[in-house]
């Protein structure tokens, strides 16, 4: 169970970019996150995995809070959420299997991961993941031969390999043709149910939004002013969530890049 | 027709260059002859000579022709402790260089005051000459090759540790991010994350800077920090003219063989 | 959804596929390093004197010594002169060079010849060319600003043919066609396209030929290096320090010139 409350982040002096957001995800649901771009969709997954430090309030992961972790206790709360990215964010030249076992980075030894000596059960399950979403015979393909849909496989099998108790998904679409982008919905709602794992997705797809997730979330400048089931999402929420900004539904989301600018220039890793 | 009327053909004036541009062409060339004007003036140059300097340099030609091999065998022993020094030096300098790059990187370093250590260094190294190098490693250590690989190492850890640092400020970022999010440690994202993405720039660096090395190291020896260039001196000491030749076609031959065996690595690596 | 026939173990494929090749590149290294180190002559008990040496060479050099002022100045404008002339002449050699040196407007022989006098000015490292010349006109700027002058030839004459080679054909055609001779071509049709890029690579050779002048200064052929090489033969550290402090900040101060000026023109 995935409980935020009263959570705002704001960039410096300028107004917050995300304000007093209460939203709690319980069990296996699927929700959608939806809002135009600059809305603080992305922001807001990032401060649950601590990409982006919020500037107050609280996030609980089945009871263990997030917030304020430092060094060692941060990289083991990592470890149990899992992201997707939109830019998929595999390392190029690595294979196909060496990214999805990036997934244990958190688990194995420096040494492991170095000499890439995992240990059996991770190769075990790696093969598992990747057979269920179609991709094991690229096992030793490079990521960057892959097509667009089959490298964010490999992104959604890494993100599983961590075994996370959520799964946060940051515009998994965004960068793939329709047809994909429909194949890799419907693969996060099934999976959502196999894996009984709340799965949170910042999606721009409205309709997409509505076919395969059970809840709807939507942010407006930072403030969530819509909760509620698929069927409730009308015409007039639409509105309210994207009303008046300007090709909100045609403007491509703001990469991670863009919301990273307003952070110290020189933060190191 | 009254257009035509007002503009005739011979009132019409074309130039190259608008006025401004003009007046910079202007300053520009004064600013140079007067440079040339004043480094002829002043410097200190006894003229007679340079009117018979091709007289001299033709001369030296001939006293050189024909180039003499009798001292082949010792040439060639002096090119393959050049071809070491140059080799050595290259790969010891990763040892260094790396680290260093590490720091003076902005999107790696630990802190400001590495970042601005490892900016000194690079600086430092970049800015004094191999020769000079050379110079003070001779004499802390004497003459010998380990001055000479100490010289390149010391030059080549500026040239590799700033193109690496800036191949690392060049990475993708996406995948680093990524690799946070799993929960990995630094040392994880570094090995996972950073080091496939800068993989290519670091081969093609090092062989452009072994090549670059063979050249150096063939001087080396003029300040007695070993290689060819002990060789070369003693030869030019001596007057043997015809065995400098040999010498200087043989390390055209050198570089010449260092480039094509560079460029067949590239494109082998790469 | 379970295949059984699917490997269950994995490892990292090797880098380079073939084993013998693998291990006969690591075999090869490994020799080499061996063989380099063994035949190398390092005379040990001289390299061993070498801490208490540089504690002497350091503790002479801190402070460095800036008093001779004068001698540093001297040097340090014949540099500078050598570097202008040198800069001067090799730029304006190095065109007729590149013209011979591009294969697409000169004629084989020609351009044989231009590549051959390319290829060996680059070959040579200054400081060679700088001992010979001083062997041949004496120590002094003059072998100095001829040991520049072909460095300059070499590097720009390269880069400049390159250029020529790579320039638009289309416009040499219209010339042509237009009925003008070689001559004509050239300043109508090369010049102007090659134009921007000479000037650019002028002033990076000025910056290079004033790095390399207190290089070729230690062989004898003038400028600040030959002071730097007096100040280090006469065990003077504490002076040689402080020329060489005064090097890095002029070449510091001559890369960011220079750098400004070609990012000013381009």
């Amino acid at each position: 169970m995935l409980e935020i409350s009263q959570l705002t982040k704001r960039y410096g002096q300028d107004d917050p970019v995300l304000t007093g957001l209460d939203l709690t995800v319980e069990g296996n649901s699927v929700v959608a996150i939806v809002g135009a771009s600059g809305a603080g969709k992305s922001t807001m997954l990032r401060c649950i995995n601590r990409l982006v430090e919020p500037t107050s309030g609280s996030i609980k992961l089945n009871g263990h809070e997030l917030v304020g972790l430092k060094g060692a206790e941060l990289r083991r709360a990592r470890r149990r959420i899992g992201m997707v990215f939109q830019g998929f964010n595999l390392i190029d030249r690595l294979s196909v299997m060496e990214n999805v076992l990036a997934g244990r980075l958190g688990y194995v030894s420096l040494f492991q991961a170095v000499t890439r000596r995992y240990p059996q059960a991770d190769i075990e399950r790696a093969f598992q993941l990747m057979e269920r979403v179609d991709i094991a015979h690229y096992a030793n393909k490079r990521a960057d031969e892959l097509s667009g849909g089959e490298r964010q496989r490999v992104g959604v099998v890494r993100a599983l390999m961590q075994e996370p108790e959520v799964l946060l998904a940051d515009e998994p679409t965004a960068s793939l043709d329709p047809r994909t982008s429909e194949q890799i919905m419907m693969l996060l709602q099934s999976l959502a149910s196999e894996l009984s794992l709340p799965v949170l997705i910042n999606i721009h797809n409205v309709s997409q939004a509505k076919t395969y997730t059970e809840r709807i979330v939507g942010l407006r400048h930072g403030k969530m002013i819509f909760d509620g089931r698929p069927a409730d999402f009308t015409s007039d929420a639409l509105d309210a969530i994207y009303g008046g900004i300007e090709a909100a539904q045609d403007e491509p989301p703001a990469p991670p890049a863009a919301t990273r600018k307003h952070e110290a220039p020189h933060e190191p890793f | 027709m009254v257009e035509e009327q007002a503009e005739r053909p011979a009132d019409r004036i074309w130039r190259r260059y608008d006025r401004r541009q003009r007046l910079i062409h202007y300053a520009v060339v004064l600013a140079v002859t007067m440079a040339v004007v004043w480094a002829v003036h002043d410097i200190d140059i006894f003229w007679p000579w340079v009117w018979d300097a091709p007289n001299q340099i033709s001369n030296l030609g001939a006293r050189m022709w024909p180039p003499d091999p009798t001292r082949l065998g010792a040439i060639v022993a002096a090119m393959l402790e050049t071809v070491h020094i140059a080799t050595l030096a290259t790969m010891l300098t990763v040892f260094i260089a790396l680290p260093v790059s590490y720091i003076a990187a902005q999107n790696t370093t630990p802190n400001r005051a590495c970042l601005w250590l490892g900016r000194f260094i690079l600086v430092a190294s970049r800015s004094v000459n191999t020769i000079i190098w050379a110079l003070l490693f001779v004499a802390i250590f004497g003459p010998g090759v380990l001055a000479g690989i100490l010289a390149i190492m010391f030059r080549s850890v500026g040239f590799i540790g700033k193109l690496m640092g800036e191949a690392i400020e060049e990475i993708d970022r996406r995948p680093v991010e990524a690799m946070e999010a799993t929960g990995a440690s630094k040392a994880k994202i570094i090995v996972y994350a950073v080091v496939p993405q800068v993989m290519p720039a670091f081969f093609a660096i090092l062989i452009l800077r072994w090549d670059i090395n063979i050249r150096e190291s063939t001087v080396l020896g003029l300040v007695g920090a070993g290689g060819i260039g002990v060789i070369l001196q003693g030869a030019i000491d001596t007057f043997a003219w015809p065995t400098v030749a040999t010498i200087l076609v043989a390390i055209i031959a050198l570089v010449l063989i260092g480039e094509a065996l560079t460029s067949l690595l590239r494109r082998k690596v790469l | 959804m379970n295949r059984s026939d699917t490997p269950r173990t994995w490892r990292k494929p090797p880098f380079i596929a073939n084993p013998l090749l693998r291990y006969g590149i690591l075999a090869v290294t490994a020799t080499y390093l061996v063989w380099a180190f063994a035949t190398l002559p390092f005379n040990w008990q001289r390299i061993a004197e070498g801490l208490p040496r540089s504690a002497r060479i350091f503790g002479g050099g801190f402070p460095p010594n800036f008093s001779r002022v004068d001698l540093l100045l001297t040097g340090f404008i014949e540099s500078l002169q050598i570097a202008i002339l040198a800069t001067l002449l090799g730029v304006a050699l190095s065109i007729p060079f590149a013209i011979m040196a591009a294969r697409n407007i000169a004629p084989l022989p020609v351009y044989l010849l231009g590549r051959a006098v390319i290829i060996v000015s680059r070959s040579f490292h200054p400081v060679i060319v700088a001992i010979l010349f001083v062997a041949a006109v004496g120590f002094g700027p003059l072998a100095g600003i001829l040991t520049l002058t072909l460095y300059s030839i070499g590097f720009v004459g390269k880069l400049l043919a390159e250029e020529i080679e790579e320039i638009d054909w289309g416009q040499v055609e219209a010339i042509r066609a237009a009925g003008a001779g070689y001559l004509a071509t050239l300043i109508y049709a090369v010049f102007p396209q090659i134009l921007p890029r000479q000037v650019g690579l002028s002033m990076y050779q000025l910056d290079s030929n004033l790095r390399a002048s207190a290089v070729v200064g230690i062989v004898g052929a003038g400028g600040i290096g030959s002071t730097l090489m007096n100040a280090f033969g006469r065990y003077d550290y504490d002076f040689a320090f402080a020329i060489l402090l005064v090097i890095i900040a002029v070449i510091l101060v001559s890369e960011g010139i220079s750098g400004w000026v070609r990012k000013r023109l381009w």
